[in-house]
């Protein structure tokens, strides 16, 4: 449907399309995605629903009946990429308990065997680093974090599980997550965590939000039930910080 | 309407057209898997035609009217409607009255979900601006859940000149096809090249058997596997309604209503909206195949529903106004407009008087 320099326009059925910027993780990747989505916004294009970004892409959803797909779609060409490549994005960093392995973390194993690490330096690989938030998607408050050692990149399992427990920390490919509610799903489950990342009668909604910073830290299985009794009784606060960094 | 249920059925959920505008974070959208069914059964009852249903799956519930009066129309699969014990045709709305019973003798072997559109629409509260349950988050609808024996289901407002609409039948011609054995037109998708050309020609050339895993969220297909160029993962993307991803072991999984808003398997294609409508409908077992149509065609078949929704609407205008003589027909009976007082949008539906 043409493209430009910077992404691709994409079909994605008869009420949405997809402009991929391409088949990568990147920061600098990630803000085209969200600058294009505010340039589209603003200009307020009748019959669009919604736009959701992607690590990769934004998908347009439209009303057919609403909607100059045409008129769109030679529009979006005329985005400079000096609109593309600009904006800070506001950072924070919340700090996430993790209990690792046994049954909260059953592919823990997998993950050490396939890498020929021990559990222990899994956990210290995986704990380590301040992820990047790019995104929300899968499942209501689902984070998709970037910015994981490659040590500890595994494929994801060939045939999807047909429930993960919410709080699941899992791993797919280059890419580590946490299920905010019980679905399927094909990661490799190394852990778990007792915060609700999703909480429809919370404003907002959602725990992590776009272009926070998200860290992980081990805790032993007690100090989990500890903290999951505060949060079932609404008195857990997170901890959150700010991001110091750029 | 005041409406108590006595049995559940087997699964039985409140659903509108579905939670748009929250996919950006994560919310999946939900809504009646046959949406086409559900407008039907909504204008019969003399709803706006995205109002809040009853979905029901399989088997369905027993419900009794425990206090006044209003019109139910039943769409989509036929699950043996029965009123009072006595069957009732679909696609036809029926005057309820306080101490009547719905409820379902079984299915006829052809689809599987059917619509009880109440008028006024089933009235739970709205949750991001929508009534639909979306039952892995437990939101919307019933407290999140399906309905369950004891639940007691309350309708909205009487719409405008609901007692003419009473006995309003669909025409043959205006009900939809949902039950054929055509091919599920196919549009190409965002990850089409990462097939291989063998890997498109058994997708489009071969037949899948829907298996037992086939819900709200998605169907499950088996047989011939689809083969990838090298793997079929990819970096996250949005999944739309009907796209049809194959995880690595080749097998075609199509998306439905309850959908994850983004996920990591290529797609192939993206089903036309009008035949997830009729995908819904198909039983465990059923045999499907899979045609590639262009972007194009699939618009055109989307506009033929929307012509057909509409029709229905003058359909209804013309049945309400029947009494009047045949030359008096021109132009609109009815619509809506909106009208901003002091701040507030006000949502007006007129229907001209006779």
């Amino acid at each position: 449907m043409g493209d430009s320099s910077d992404f691709r326009v994409l079909q994605g059925g008869d009420n949405c399309i997809i402009i991929d910027f391409g088949e990568e993780i990147s920061m600098g990747l990630n803000r085209k995605v969200h600058n294009l989505k505010n340039w589209i916004s603003k200009k307020q294009y009748p019959g669009i629903i919604e736009t959701v970004p992607t690590y990769r892409s934004l998908a347009v959803y439209f009303d057919p009946d609403k909607f100059d797909l045409k008129y769109f779609s030679g529009d979006v060409q005329k985005v400079e990429p000096p609109i593309l490549d600009s904006f800070p994005p506001e950072r924070k960093i919340i700090h996430i308990p993790v209990s690792y392995g046994n049954h909260f973390g059953p592919d823990l194993t997998d993950v050490a065997e396939y890498h020929g690490l021990t559990m222990e330096k899994v956990i210290q690989i995986h704990s380590r680093p301040i992820y990047h938030c790019y995104m929300l998607g899968f499942t209501p408050g689902f984070a998709y974090l970037g910015g994981m050692d490659e040590r500890i990149a595994t494929p994801r399992l060939t045939e999807p599980r047909k429930a993960i427990p919410s709080g699941s920390v899992g791993i797919a490919g280059h890419q580590t997550g946490i299920y905010p509610i019980e679905s399927p799903g094909g990661w490799k489950i190394i852990g778990r965590t007792p915060l609700k990342l999703f909480d429809p009668s919370a404003d907002p909604p959602v725990m992590i939000l776009s272009g926070w910073g998200v860290r992980f830290y081990p805790v032993p299985t007690d100090k989990y039930e500890a903290i999951k009794e505060m949060v079932l009784s609404g008195r857990y606060e997170p901890e959150i910080t700010a991001r110091e960094d750029r | 309407m005041k409406i108590r249920v006595l049995s559940s059925g087997l699964l039985s959920t409140i659903q509108d057209k579905g939670r748009w505008g929250f996919q950006a974070i994560g919310m999946p959208v939900a809504g009646a898997m046959d949406l086409y069914s559900l407008k039907i059964g909504n204008i019969l009852s003399g709803n706006p035609e995205n109002a809040a249903a009853l979905e029901i799956t399989f088997k369905g519930p027993t419900l009794e009217v425990i206090h006044g009066e209003g019109l139910l129309s039943c769409t989509g699969a036929d699950l043996g409607l029965r009123i009072n014990d006595r069957p009732c045709p679909l696609w036809r709305s029926i005057t309820l009255t306080a101490g009547d019973q719905v409820s379902f003798s079984g299915l006829d072997g052809k689809g599987c979900r059917g619509y009880l559109c109440f008028s006024g629409g089933i009235d739970v509260p709205q949750v991001m601006n929508s009534r639909s349950t979306y039952l892995r988050g437990g939101i919307g609808g019933m407290n999140g859940r399906a309905i369950s024996s004891g639940d007691l289901l309350e309708t909205g407002p009487l719409p405008y000149l609901w007692k003419r609409t009473a006995g309003l039948e669909c025409p043959h011609h205006l009900i939809p096809d949902l039950f054929n054995d055509l091919p599920f037109r196919v549009i190409p998708g965002p990850q089409e090249d990462k097939f291989t050309d063998q890997g498109k020609n058994t997708f489009y050339s071969s037949v899948y058997t829907v298996t037992d895993l086939a819900d709200r969220m998605g169907f499950r297909l088996k047989g011939t596997p689809v083969e990838h160029i090298s793997s079929a993962d990819i970096i996250s993307d949005a999944i739309p309604l009907g796209a049809v991803q194959i995880p690595g072991h080749g097998q075609p999984i199509v998306m439905m209503a309850d959908r994850q808003t983004t996920g990591g398997y290529a797609k192939i294609g993206v089903m036309s909206s009008v035949d997830v409508y009729r995908l819904a409908q198909k039983l465990p077992g059923e045999k499907i195949r899979f045609t590639r149509i262009t972007l194009e065609e699939a618009l055109y078949i989307r506009s033929l529903m929307e012509q057909t929704i509409l029709e229905m609407k003058r359909v209804r205008a013309k049945y309400r106004s029947r009494i009047l003589p045949k030359d008096h027909f021109s132009g609109d009976l009815s619509g809506t407009f909106s009208v901003v007082l002091d701040g507030v949008v006000h949502r007006i539906d007129w229907e001209e008087k006779f």
